[in-house]
């Protein structure tokens, strides 16, 4: 293999006949090339392993300097030191983050970036947020006003943990919101297990939740575990997966039922909730922690950006409205008050979902076509 | 590369910036350029800040844009906009949709909104603000803001206006096709 990366076409010697060589593969080529153009010479590698010693010396015969520019771990740099020749690396760039133009520039020529132009305005973060529409922003309001422990997990919804519906409490890795609310009510006992839910995603359920949750049976758990079952993997962008009856291609194929699943497992207790239904889902959480048993909720509503789900028409604040503010804790981008305390709904971004209306004490919101 | 034109599409996600950023790469490749586009995803359809660099030239390398590289700036919301000031060029271009969203800290009330955007931006930079809003709805749909502003920058290009609405015509779904070539035409004469 070394042989034969010695005279492999992916890996280029391009001769500017310069003094100064640059040995790198990948993105870090295109940045180097968009910051030292032609003014040194290049070894691109194609192929980064293994790498022929005789290739690096045939290279950098001649040259002053050789710089090695490879983001993250100096993986080419090692082999080069390893075969004797003398590169600059890591000790002219930086061993994190990702590599630009500008820091080759300055790194290799000492040429500064040019001057951009600045403000001194503070510029608030724009985080990222559940989109209008989302069927969590029901199951976070919900869990969010019982002041539940919300053992969190991997997904658009991880979202939840973000102000102002705050609501998840835990994120550690997929499936840990079972496993670790199952440790939790363990060490803290019944009492507070009675104020504990898990929230998974239906994919991420499939992915690692079922074990979790096949513990909690054996090992005569009473977690209350919320599956939300959107319809899609959502955060990643809409990949099918086992429950949706579709394959990764899209073709039609065998279709996990949660319910059948989850009674498989051994679960007694399990219901199906709409969470844009807030009072009915308020009850059935409230129903299902009480429980000295193991249960399940699953929070059934598809994702808002699923082609299928058509919401219409949008939302309008009415002259009933109170001022309370209830609205606001749903999080909801296109719900903001302004200078005088009046709530606004953005038309551009509202999808008339339609939650707020429900939410709304004063029925105060109406749904416009 | 000196020859190199760097466009940064900046807005919040839900906006459109990737159907515009689709329809500027697709327009600069049909002109015959060397194109490459890079886009910030994941948050794109969850309102957070997006960012797409468009870059074209006889030969294009990186596919980012630096800070003081970019050409023209082609920002969808005020506030995007200013958070990406540092990456314009001295004297360069800035076309700013003048629409405000706020972002969810402006919301729950943690942050103040900046006011006098748009003046600071008249004073540094060489600004067009446009209500796209408006216009998109003169066009038919307020979710054609995004081909409005296309619209408007397609001018501060060397670009021909029948081979933008060629690539308007080819990129945009058919079914709303009339609605987004009068969006472009109302941006383009604005």
């Amino acid at each position: 293999m070394t042989k034969y990366a010695e005279n492999c076409i992916f890996n280029k010697i391009e001769d500017n006949n310069s003094k100064i060589g640059v040995i790198t593969a990948g993105i870090s080529y295109e940045y180097a090339k968009e910051a030292l153009g032609n003014r040194v010479n290049y070894l691109k590698l194609g192929m980064v392993y293994p790498i022929s010693a005789d290739l690096l010396k045939k290279f950098a015969e001649g040259l002053d300097r050789v710089y090695v520019i490879e983001e993250l771990d100096p993986v080419i740099e090692e082999t080069c030191l390893a075969a004797g020749i003398p590169v600059i690396g890591k000790s002219a760039f930086t061993l994190l983050g990702e590599y630009t133009p500008a820091m080759i520039a300055k790194a290799v020529f000492d040429e500064e970036a040019p001057a951009g132009v600045s403000t001194d305005k503070q510029i608030p973060m724009r985080p990222p947020v559940l989109c209008p529409g989302c069927p969590h922003r029901g199951t976070f309001y919900v869990l969010k006003k019982l002041g539940l422990t919300v053992s969190g997990d991997i997904g658009c919804y991880t979202l939840g943990a973000v102000a102002p519906l705050a609501s998840v409490d835990t994120t550690i890795c997929m499936g840990a919101s079972i496993s670790a609310a199952h440790g939790m009510a363990a060490v803290r006992g019944g009492e507070f297990n009675k104020k504990l839910v898990s929230v998974i995603g239906d994919s991420t359920f499939m992915h690692s939740g079922i074990t979790g949750l096949s513990d909690i049976v054996y090992t005569k758990g009473a977690n209350t575990v919320i599956i939300l079952d959107n319809s899609i993997t959502g955060m990643t962008g809409h990949q099918d997966n086992p429950t949706t009856g579709k394959t990764i291609r899209g073709e039609a194929t065998r279709q996990v039922d949660l319910i059948k699943l989850c009674q498989g497992l051994g679960v007694e207790h399990i219901r199906v909730a709409d969470p844009f239904d807030v009072k009915a889902f308020e009850a059935a959480v409230k129903e299902e922690v009480e429980r000295d048993d193991v249960s399940v909720i699953i929070a059934q509503r598809p994702c808002a950006l699923l082609k299928s789900v058509k919401y219409t028409g949008h939302c309008e604040v009415s002259d009933k409205c109170k001022k309370c503010k209830v609205c606001m804790k749903l999080g909801c981008p296109a719900i903001s008050v302004d200078q005088n305390g009046n709530v606004k709904i953005d038309r551009t971004q509202c999808n008339g979902c339609g939650l707020c209306v429900g939410v709304c004490p004063f029925h105060a919101i109406e749904k416009k076509d | 590369m000196s020859n190199t034109k760097n466009i940064m599409i900046v807005g919040v996600g839900g906006q459109g910036t990737l159907l515009a950023s689709r329809i500027l790469g697709n327009a600069v490749i049909k002109a015959g350029y060397d194109v490459k586009v890079s886009e910030v995803h994941g948050m794109s359809q969850r309102g957070g800040s997006v960012t797409t660099y468009v870059k074209y030239g006889e030969e294009v390398f990186s596919p980012i844009i630096g800070k003081g590289e970019a050409d023209i700036i082609l920002a969808f919301e005020k506030l995007e906009a200013l958070r990406a000031l540092p990456f314009l060029k001295k004297g360069g271009k800035m076309i700013v949709n003048d629409q405000r969203i706020n972002p969810m800290p402006v919301i729950t009330g943690a942050m103040e909104y900046p006011e006098g955007i748009l003046e600071e931006l008249a004073e540094k930079t060489n600004l067009t603000a446009i209500d796209a809003l408006k216009l998109a709805e003169e066009a038919g749909s307020v979710k054609a803001v995004n081909v409005v502003l296309i619209g408007l920058m397609a001018k501060n290009t060397a670009l021909p206006y029948d081979l933008w609405v060629e690539t308007v015509r080819e990129t945009v779904p058919p079914k709303f096709l009339e609605i987004n070539l009068k969006a472009f035409d109302l941006g383009y004469r604005s």
